[in-house]
Protein backbone atom coordinates (compact mmCIF):
# COMPACT_ATOMS: atom_id res chain seq x y z
CA UNK A 1 0.00 0.00 0.00
CA UNK A 2 1.12 3.59 -0.65
CA UNK A 3 1.90 5.70 2.44
CA UNK A 4 0.80 9.54 1.97
CA UNK A 5 4.62 10.68 2.27
CA UNK A 6 4.85 14.23 1.43
CA UNK A 7 1.28 14.33 0.46
CA UNK A 8 -2.50 15.46 2.15
CA UNK A 9 -2.96 13.34 5.18
CA UNK A 10 -6.65 13.72 4.25
CA UNK A 11 -7.56 11.00 0.70
CA UNK A 12 -6.34 12.39 -2.37
CA UNK A 13 -9.02 14.25 -4.40
CA UNK A 14 -11.51 14.15 -0.91
CA UNK A 15 -11.94 17.78 -1.97
CA UNK A 16 -15.26 19.63 -3.04
CA UNK A 17 -16.80 17.32 -5.14
CA UNK A 18 -20.38 18.15 -4.01
CA UNK A 19 -22.36 18.67 -7.65
CA UNK A 20 -21.74 15.33 -8.29
CA UNK A 21 -24.10 12.89 -8.39
CA UNK A 22 -21.88 10.36 -6.51
CA UNK A 23 -22.35 7.41 -10.01
CA UNK A 24 -20.59 10.31 -11.89
CA UNK A 25 -17.77 11.00 -13.03
CA UNK A 26 -15.82 10.57 -10.52
CA UNK A 27 -17.15 8.11 -8.30
CA UNK A 28 -18.08 7.89 -4.63
CA UNK A 29 -14.35 5.86 -4.45
CA UNK A 30 -11.82 8.48 -5.04
CA UNK A 31 -10.04 7.15 -2.12
CA UNK A 32 -6.87 5.23 -4.56
CA UNK A 33 -4.69 5.90 -1.90
CA UNK A 34 -4.98 4.58 1.15
CA UNK A 35 -3.81 5.57 5.03
CA UNK A 36 -0.18 5.08 5.19
CA UNK A 37 1.24 1.14 5.84
CA UNK A 38 4.24 1.88 6.82
CA UNK A 39 7.25 -0.07 5.46
CA UNK A 40 9.98 0.46 4.63
CA UNK A 41 9.91 -1.39 0.96
CA UNK A 42 7.33 1.20 -0.21
CA UNK A 43 8.87 3.74 0.92
CA UNK A 44 12.12 3.00 -0.99
CA UNK A 45 10.15 1.84 -3.80
CA UNK A 46 8.43 5.51 -3.95
CA UNK A 47 11.65 7.11 -3.10
CA UNK A 48 12.60 5.50 -6.66
CA UNK A 49 9.45 6.54 -8.63
CA UNK A 50 9.88 10.30 -7.18
CA UNK A 51 12.79 10.45 -9.55
CA UNK A 52 10.81 9.20 -12.68
CA UNK A 53 9.69 11.82 -14.63
CA UNK A 54 6.49 12.63 -16.55
CA UNK A 55 7.85 12.32 -20.02
CA UNK A 56 5.31 15.13 -21.53
CA UNK A 57 5.74 17.29 -18.73
CA UNK A 58 8.97 15.96 -17.04
CA UNK A 59 9.62 19.15 -14.35
CA UNK A 60 7.20 16.80 -12.44
CA UNK A 61 7.59 13.21 -11.62
CA UNK A 62 4.74 10.16 -11.94
CA UNK A 63 4.18 10.73 -7.93
CA UNK A 64 3.68 13.96 -8.18
CA UNK A 65 1.45 13.51 -10.92
CA UNK A 66 -0.68 10.88 -9.25
CA UNK A 67 -0.73 8.37 -11.58
CA UNK A 68 1.54 5.59 -9.10
CA UNK A 69 -2.07 4.05 -7.92
CA UNK A 70 -0.44 1.14 -5.85
CA UNK A 71 2.70 -0.50 -4.19
CA UNK A 72 2.62 -4.07 -3.39
CA UNK A 73 4.36 -7.65 -3.82
CA UNK A 74 2.56 -10.61 -5.31
CA UNK A 75 4.46 -13.64 -4.75
CA UNK A 76 7.79 -11.54 -4.25
CA UNK A 77 7.30 -9.67 -7.25
CA UNK A 78 6.88 -6.13 -6.86
CA UNK A 79 3.81 -5.20 -8.41
CA UNK A 80 3.50 -1.08 -9.42
CA UNK A 81 -0.15 -0.26 -10.37
CA UNK A 82 -0.22 3.02 -12.66
CA UNK A 83 -3.32 4.91 -14.00
CA UNK A 84 -2.96 6.50 -17.26
CA UNK A 85 -4.31 10.25 -17.39
CA UNK A 86 -6.20 10.20 -20.70
CA UNK A 87 -7.68 7.25 -22.36
CA UNK A 88 -5.45 7.49 -25.23
CA UNK A 89 -2.60 9.11 -23.57
CA UNK A 90 0.45 8.29 -25.74
CA UNK A 91 2.86 8.49 -22.82
CA UNK A 92 1.35 5.33 -21.35
CA UNK A 93 3.63 2.75 -22.63
CA UNK A 94 6.81 5.12 -21.97
CA UNK A 95 6.01 5.85 -18.62
CA UNK A 96 5.49 2.30 -17.48
CA UNK A 97 8.77 1.37 -19.25
CA UNK A 98 10.58 4.52 -17.75
CA UNK A 99 9.48 2.88 -14.36
CA UNK A 100 10.73 -0.48 -15.10
CA UNK A 101 13.81 0.73 -16.15
CA UNK A 102 14.37 3.00 -12.81
CA UNK A 103 13.36 -0.03 -10.65
CA UNK A 104 15.91 -2.39 -12.29
CA UNK A 105 18.34 0.32 -12.37
CA UNK A 106 17.93 0.22 -8.32
CA UNK A 107 17.46 -3.88 -8.04
CA UNK A 108 14.53 -4.85 -8.49
CA UNK A 109 14.90 -7.56 -10.64
CA UNK A 110 11.47 -8.34 -11.96
CA UNK A 111 9.08 -5.32 -11.43
CA UNK A 112 5.47 -5.56 -12.74
CA UNK A 113 2.96 -2.48 -14.32
CA UNK A 114 -0.19 -3.56 -13.85
CA UNK A 115 -2.86 -1.10 -15.66
CA UNK A 116 -5.36 0.88 -13.85
CA UNK A 117 -8.67 2.09 -15.07
CA UNK A 118 -10.90 3.09 -12.14
CA UNK A 119 -11.00 4.80 -10.41
CA UNK A 120 -10.59 7.19 -13.09
CA UNK A 121 -7.12 9.22 -12.90
CA UNK A 122 -8.25 13.31 -11.68
CA UNK A 123 -5.88 16.34 -11.47
CA UNK A 124 -7.20 16.62 -7.67
CA UNK A 125 -4.27 13.91 -7.32
CA UNK A 126 -1.36 16.12 -8.11
CA UNK A 127 0.15 17.17 -5.40
CA UNK A 128 0.51 20.56 -4.15
CA UNK A 129 4.79 19.81 -4.72
CA UNK A 130 3.71 18.92 -7.99
CA UNK A 131 1.40 21.81 -8.68
CA UNK A 132 3.96 24.14 -7.71
CA UNK A 133 6.60 23.03 -9.79
CA UNK A 134 4.17 23.02 -13.02
CA UNK A 135 3.93 27.03 -12.35
CA UNK A 136 7.56 27.79 -11.83
CA UNK A 137 7.75 25.54 -15.66
CA UNK A 138 5.32 28.14 -16.68
CA UNK A 139 2.01 25.72 -16.85
CA UNK A 140 -0.97 26.82 -14.75
CA UNK A 141 -2.09 23.71 -12.38
CA UNK A 142 -6.04 22.97 -12.37
CA UNK A 143 -8.11 25.99 -10.54
CA UNK A 144 -10.48 24.24 -8.38
CA UNK A 145 -11.42 20.60 -8.09
CA UNK A 146 -12.39 18.16 -11.10
CA UNK A 147 -16.41 18.36 -11.66
CA UNK A 148 -18.79 17.91 -13.96
CA UNK A 149 -18.94 21.59 -13.96
CA UNK A 150 -15.79 21.80 -14.40
CA UNK A 151 -15.82 20.23 -17.23
CA UNK A 152 -18.49 21.28 -19.40
CA UNK A 153 -17.26 24.94 -18.91
CA UNK A 154 -20.38 25.87 -16.62
CA UNK A 155 -17.76 26.98 -14.12
CA UNK A 156 -15.05 28.14 -15.57
CA UNK A 157 -12.16 29.03 -13.13
CA UNK A 158 -9.91 32.27 -13.17
CA UNK A 159 -6.44 30.79 -14.71
CA UNK A 160 -4.23 33.01 -12.80
CA UNK A 161 -0.98 33.37 -15.54
CA UNK A 162 1.86 31.55 -14.17
CA UNK A 163 4.46 33.87 -15.86
CA UNK A 164 3.08 37.30 -14.24
CA UNK A 165 0.53 36.37 -11.58
CA UNK A 166 -2.07 38.60 -13.57
CA UNK A 167 -5.68 37.37 -13.20
CA UNK A 168 -6.66 38.82 -16.59
CA UNK A 169 -6.07 35.69 -18.51
CA UNK A 170 -8.41 34.45 -21.33
CA UNK A 171 -8.46 30.69 -22.99
CA UNK A 172 -7.60 30.46 -27.21
CA UNK A 173 -8.51 26.70 -26.89
CA UNK A 174 -10.08 24.05 -25.83
CA UNK A 175 -6.86 21.97 -25.98
CA UNK A 176 -2.78 22.96 -25.39
CA UNK A 177 -0.26 21.13 -26.60
CA UNK A 178 -1.15 17.72 -24.86
CA UNK A 179 -4.43 16.57 -24.21
CA UNK A 180 -4.27 17.20 -20.74
CA UNK A 181 -3.90 20.69 -21.19
CA UNK A 182 -5.64 24.07 -22.49
CA UNK A 183 -4.66 27.08 -24.31
CA UNK A 184 -4.54 30.21 -22.70
CA UNK A 185 -3.06 33.94 -22.99
CA UNK A 186 -2.54 36.54 -20.83
CA UNK A 187 -3.46 39.92 -21.34
CA UNK A 188 -1.36 41.74 -18.97
CA UNK A 189 1.87 40.04 -20.41
CA UNK A 190 0.46 39.10 -23.42
CA UNK A 191 2.62 35.39 -23.37
CA UNK A 192 0.31 32.60 -24.39
CA UNK A 193 0.64 29.56 -21.57
CA UNK A 194 -0.80 25.73 -20.97
CA UNK A 195 -3.29 25.25 -18.66
CA UNK A 196 -3.38 21.64 -17.00
CA UNK A 197 -7.12 21.34 -16.73
CA UNK A 198 -9.32 19.92 -14.21
CA UNK A 199 -10.50 16.50 -15.08
CA UNK B 1 -8.47 -12.77 -43.55
CA UNK B 2 -10.14 -12.41 -40.20
CA UNK B 3 -14.39 -12.49 -40.79
CA UNK B 4 -15.72 -12.00 -37.39
CA UNK B 5 -19.07 -11.73 -39.28
CA UNK B 6 -18.61 -15.25 -39.67
CA UNK B 7 -18.06 -16.76 -36.37
CA UNK B 8 -20.40 -16.81 -33.63
CA UNK B 9 -20.28 -13.71 -32.31
CA UNK B 10 -21.94 -13.00 -29.50
CA UNK B 11 -24.05 -9.55 -28.72
CA UNK B 12 -21.86 -8.74 -26.23
CA UNK B 13 -19.09 -8.91 -28.99
CA UNK B 14 -20.74 -7.11 -31.35
CA UNK B 15 -21.83 -3.84 -28.73
CA UNK B 16 -18.11 -3.43 -28.19
CA UNK B 17 -17.21 -3.62 -31.64
CA UNK B 18 -20.07 -1.07 -32.21
CA UNK B 19 -18.32 1.33 -29.35
CA UNK B 20 -14.55 0.39 -30.32
CA UNK B 21 -14.70 0.80 -34.56
CA UNK B 22 -17.34 4.04 -33.89
CA UNK B 23 -14.60 5.79 -31.87
CA UNK B 24 -11.61 4.07 -33.92
CA UNK B 25 -13.24 5.82 -37.01
CA UNK B 26 -14.11 8.80 -35.93
CA UNK B 27 -10.34 9.41 -34.13
CA UNK B 28 -9.40 8.18 -37.78
CA UNK B 29 -11.48 10.98 -39.34
CA UNK B 30 -9.84 13.42 -36.84
CA UNK B 31 -6.38 12.43 -37.15
CA UNK B 32 -6.67 12.87 -40.98
CA UNK B 33 -6.53 16.82 -40.57
CA UNK B 34 -3.48 16.78 -39.06
CA UNK B 35 -1.79 19.94 -41.15
CA UNK B 36 -4.80 20.63 -42.55
CA UNK B 37 -6.96 21.78 -39.82
CA UNK B 38 -7.89 25.98 -40.32
CA UNK B 39 -6.23 27.30 -37.37
CA UNK B 40 -2.96 25.84 -35.13
CA UNK B 41 -5.18 25.77 -32.16
CA UNK B 42 -8.13 23.89 -33.31
CA UNK B 43 -5.43 21.38 -35.33
CA UNK B 44 -4.28 20.81 -31.82
CA UNK B 45 -7.70 20.10 -30.63
CA UNK B 46 -8.86 17.94 -33.31
CA UNK B 47 -5.60 15.36 -33.08
CA UNK B 48 -6.43 15.54 -29.05
CA UNK B 49 -9.99 14.29 -29.47
CA UNK B 50 -8.59 11.93 -32.17
CA UNK B 51 -6.11 10.33 -29.52
CA UNK B 52 -9.04 10.27 -26.77
CA UNK B 53 -11.31 8.30 -29.10
CA UNK B 54 -7.74 5.85 -30.09
CA UNK B 55 -7.47 5.24 -26.35
CA UNK B 56 -10.97 5.02 -25.97
CA UNK B 57 -11.02 2.23 -28.91
CA UNK B 58 -8.32 0.40 -27.50
CA UNK B 59 -9.81 -0.09 -24.31
CA UNK B 60 -13.18 -1.66 -25.90
CA UNK B 61 -11.68 -3.50 -28.58
CA UNK B 62 -9.27 -4.76 -26.37
CA UNK B 63 -11.96 -6.43 -24.65
CA UNK B 64 -13.66 -7.33 -27.48
CA UNK B 65 -11.01 -9.30 -28.85
CA UNK B 66 -10.53 -11.18 -24.87
CA UNK B 67 -13.93 -12.13 -25.05
CA UNK B 68 -13.45 -13.63 -28.81
CA UNK B 69 -10.97 -15.67 -27.28
CA UNK B 70 -9.08 -16.19 -30.96
CA UNK B 71 -5.68 -14.96 -29.40
CA UNK B 72 -6.37 -11.82 -31.25
CA UNK B 73 -5.46 -7.99 -29.89
CA UNK B 74 -6.99 -4.45 -30.11
CA UNK B 75 -4.66 -3.75 -32.92
CA UNK B 76 -5.66 -6.34 -34.56
CA UNK B 77 -9.11 -5.61 -34.58
CA UNK B 78 -8.59 -2.57 -35.85
CA UNK B 79 -5.98 -3.49 -38.91
CA UNK B 80 -7.05 -6.31 -39.89
CA UNK B 81 -10.82 -6.15 -40.76
CA UNK B 82 -12.39 -5.32 -43.50
CA UNK B 83 -15.21 -3.16 -43.78
CA UNK B 84 -17.95 -5.45 -43.82
CA UNK B 85 -16.68 -6.35 -40.39
CA UNK B 86 -15.97 -2.98 -38.98
CA UNK B 87 -19.68 -2.00 -36.68
CA UNK B 88 -19.54 1.70 -36.39
CA UNK B 89 -22.44 4.02 -36.72
CA UNK B 90 -22.24 6.18 -40.18
CA UNK B 91 -22.46 9.18 -39.43
CA UNK B 92 -18.92 8.95 -38.08
CA UNK B 93 -17.03 7.75 -41.06
CA UNK B 94 -18.92 10.35 -43.69
CA UNK B 95 -15.75 12.71 -44.95
CA UNK B 96 -14.52 15.83 -43.21
CA UNK B 97 -15.66 18.68 -45.60
CA UNK B 98 -15.61 22.14 -44.37
CA UNK B 99 -14.87 22.88 -40.25
CA UNK B 100 -18.69 23.38 -40.16
CA UNK B 101 -18.91 20.04 -41.37
CA UNK B 102 -16.07 18.37 -38.99
CA UNK B 103 -17.96 20.24 -36.00
CA UNK B 104 -21.30 19.55 -37.06
CA UNK B 105 -20.37 15.99 -36.92
CA UNK B 106 -18.41 15.75 -33.67
CA UNK B 107 -21.24 17.44 -31.78
CA UNK B 108 -24.38 15.46 -33.13
CA UNK B 109 -21.69 12.26 -32.02
CA UNK B 110 -20.39 13.93 -28.62
CA UNK B 111 -23.91 14.38 -27.50
CA UNK B 112 -25.05 10.55 -28.30
CA UNK B 113 -21.58 9.69 -26.82
CA UNK B 114 -21.74 11.80 -23.71
CA UNK B 115 -25.05 9.92 -22.41
CA UNK B 116 -24.40 6.52 -23.91
CA UNK B 117 -21.41 6.57 -21.73
CA UNK B 118 -23.07 7.83 -18.48
CA UNK B 119 -25.28 5.04 -18.76
CA UNK B 120 -22.58 2.35 -19.32
CA UNK B 121 -20.61 4.01 -16.49
CA UNK B 122 -23.65 2.18 -14.40
CA UNK B 123 -23.04 -0.92 -16.41
CA UNK B 124 -24.06 -4.58 -14.72
CA UNK B 125 -20.14 -5.32 -16.43
CA UNK B 126 -17.60 -3.89 -14.15
CA UNK B 127 -15.13 -3.26 -17.38
CA UNK B 128 -17.24 -1.88 -19.36
CA UNK B 129 -18.07 0.29 -16.44
CA UNK B 130 -14.94 1.49 -15.51
CA UNK B 131 -13.55 2.35 -19.42
CA UNK B 132 -16.98 4.28 -19.47
CA UNK B 133 -16.17 6.21 -16.57
CA UNK B 134 -13.35 7.15 -17.65
CA UNK B 135 -14.24 7.87 -21.58
CA UNK B 136 -16.94 9.91 -19.83
CA UNK B 137 -14.77 12.23 -18.78
CA UNK B 138 -13.24 12.98 -22.08
CA UNK B 139 -16.53 12.95 -24.08
CA UNK B 140 -17.66 15.72 -21.61
CA UNK B 141 -15.07 18.09 -22.55
CA UNK B 142 -15.13 16.90 -26.28
CA UNK B 143 -19.09 18.02 -26.12
CA UNK B 144 -18.14 21.76 -24.64
CA UNK B 145 -16.01 22.07 -27.48
CA UNK B 146 -17.80 20.88 -30.37
CA UNK B 147 -20.99 22.99 -28.87
CA UNK B 148 -19.36 26.16 -28.89
CA UNK B 149 -18.38 25.73 -32.09
CA UNK B 150 -21.92 24.86 -33.22
CA UNK B 151 -23.21 28.02 -31.68
CA UNK B 152 -20.49 30.18 -32.60
CA UNK B 153 -20.68 28.91 -35.96
CA UNK B 154 -24.75 28.68 -36.08
CA UNK B 155 -25.10 32.57 -34.23
CA UNK B 156 -22.18 33.82 -35.75
CA UNK B 157 -21.87 35.63 -39.67
CA UNK B 158 -24.59 34.96 -42.08
CA UNK B 159 -21.49 32.69 -44.27
CA UNK B 160 -21.20 30.28 -40.61
CA UNK B 161 -24.43 30.33 -40.28
CA UNK B 162 -25.40 29.13 -44.04
CA UNK B 163 -22.61 26.93 -43.83
CA UNK B 164 -23.31 25.35 -40.51
CA UNK B 165 -27.48 24.93 -41.44
CA UNK B 166 -25.88 23.17 -44.53
CA UNK B 167 -23.85 21.26 -43.05
CA UNK B 168 -26.26 19.95 -40.16
CA UNK B 169 -29.03 18.68 -43.25
CA UNK B 170 -26.38 17.00 -44.86
CA UNK B 171 -24.83 15.03 -41.75
CA UNK B 172 -28.52 14.91 -40.27
CA UNK B 173 -29.41 11.83 -42.27
CA UNK B 174 -26.86 9.77 -40.55
CA UNK B 175 -28.13 10.39 -37.13
CA UNK B 176 -31.17 8.19 -37.19
CA UNK B 177 -28.81 4.87 -36.10
CA UNK B 178 -28.02 7.11 -33.21
CA UNK B 179 -31.77 6.86 -31.98
CA UNK B 180 -32.80 3.29 -32.87
CA UNK B 181 -32.02 0.15 -31.78
CA UNK B 182 -32.00 -3.26 -32.65
CA UNK B 183 -32.13 -7.08 -30.97
CA UNK B 184 -28.37 -6.29 -29.97
CA UNK B 185 -28.94 -3.00 -28.05
CA UNK B 186 -32.28 -4.63 -26.68
CA UNK B 187 -30.00 -7.75 -25.40
CA UNK B 188 -27.65 -5.55 -23.83
CA UNK B 189 -29.71 -3.68 -21.60
CA UNK B 190 -31.64 -6.54 -20.64
CA UNK B 191 -28.76 -7.42 -19.59
CA UNK B 192 -27.98 -4.29 -17.42
CA UNK B 193 -25.21 -4.02 -19.61
CA UNK B 194 -26.19 -1.05 -21.31
CA UNK B 195 -28.26 2.01 -20.58
CA UNK B 196 -32.57 1.94 -21.60
CA UNK B 197 -31.87 3.18 -25.39
CA UNK B 198 -34.72 4.79 -25.07
CA UNK B 199 -33.80 6.98 -22.79
CA UNK B 200 -30.17 7.41 -24.84
CA UNK B 201 -32.39 9.08 -27.60
CA UNK B 202 -34.49 11.24 -25.43
CA UNK B 203 -31.22 12.66 -23.99
CA UNK B 204 -29.29 13.10 -27.30
CA UNK B 205 -33.02 14.70 -28.59
CA UNK B 206 -32.68 17.08 -25.54
CA UNK B 207 -28.84 18.16 -25.54
CA UNK B 208 -29.50 18.59 -29.63
CA UNK B 209 -32.47 20.88 -29.23
CA UNK B 210 -30.67 23.22 -26.80
CA UNK B 211 -27.92 23.65 -28.49
CA UNK B 212 -29.24 24.15 -31.82
CA UNK B 213 -31.39 26.51 -30.99
CA UNK B 214 -29.03 28.85 -29.10
CA UNK B 215 -26.90 27.97 -32.48
CA UNK B 216 -30.25 29.63 -33.59
CA UNK B 217 -30.07 26.59 -36.20
CA UNK B 218 -32.97 25.12 -37.62
CA UNK B 219 -33.54 20.92 -36.21
CA UNK B 220 -34.32 18.94 -39.38
CA UNK B 221 -36.86 16.56 -38.46
CA UNK B 222 -36.36 13.31 -37.07
CA UNK B 223 -38.67 11.48 -38.80
CA UNK B 224 -36.60 12.50 -42.19
CA UNK B 225 -35.41 9.30 -44.17
CA UNK B 226 -32.36 7.90 -42.88
CA UNK B 227 -29.29 5.72 -43.92
CA UNK B 228 -28.88 2.72 -41.57
CA UNK B 229 -26.40 -0.27 -41.28
CA UNK B 230 -23.52 0.63 -40.16
CA UNK B 231 -24.38 -1.15 -36.73
CA UNK B 232 -24.26 -4.24 -38.73
CA UNK B 233 -21.91 -3.70 -41.11
CA UNK B 234 -23.48 -2.18 -44.50
CA UNK B 235 -21.61 1.00 -44.94
CA UNK B 236 -21.07 3.83 -46.89
CA UNK B 237 -18.52 3.64 -49.96
CA UNK B 238 -16.21 6.62 -47.55
CA UNK B 239 -15.03 3.46 -44.90
CA UNK B 240 -13.41 1.36 -47.33
CA UNK B 241 -11.07 4.53 -48.32
CA UNK B 242 -10.49 5.39 -44.61
CA UNK B 243 -9.68 1.90 -43.79
CA UNK B 244 -7.22 1.24 -46.70
CA UNK B 245 -5.51 4.47 -46.28
CA UNK B 246 -5.64 3.86 -41.84
CA UNK B 247 -4.50 0.01 -42.50
CA UNK B 248 -1.87 0.40 -45.02
CA UNK B 249 1.35 0.11 -43.00
CA UNK B 250 -0.04 -2.97 -40.92
CA UNK B 251 -1.04 -4.85 -43.78
CA UNK B 252 1.95 -3.80 -45.92
CA UNK B 253 4.28 -5.29 -42.57
CA UNK B 254 1.87 -7.51 -40.81
CA UNK B 255 4.74 -8.93 -39.01
CA UNK B 256 6.59 -5.71 -37.42
CA UNK B 257 7.23 -5.72 -33.79
CA UNK B 258 9.44 -2.12 -34.04
CA UNK B 259 7.72 0.85 -36.00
Amino acid sequence: MLPSGNQPSAPIGAGSIDDWPSKDLIGSDRSGLPPAGETGDVDAVLAILQQVPDPEVPVVSVVELGIVRDIDWQDGQLVVSVTPTYSGCPATEAIEQHIVEALVASGYSNPLIQRRLSPAWTTDWLTEAGREKLRAYGIAPPVGSASKRSLTGQSDPVVPCPLCGSEATERVSEFGSTACKALYRCRDCLEPFDYFKCL
Amino acid sequence: MHNVAQKTQTPLITYLLRLGDSALVLGQRSAQLCGKAPALEEEMALMNVGLDLFGQARNWLAYAAELEGEGHDADYLAFRRDAQDFRNLLIVEQPNGDFADIMGRQFLFDAWHVHLLEGLADSSDPRIAEVAAKSLKEATYHLRRSSEWVIRLGDGTEESHTRMQRALDNIWQFTGELVQFDEIDQAMQEAGIAPDPETLATRWKATVEEVLEEATLERPSYDAWMYTGGKVGHHTEHLGFLLAEMQYLPRTYPDATVW
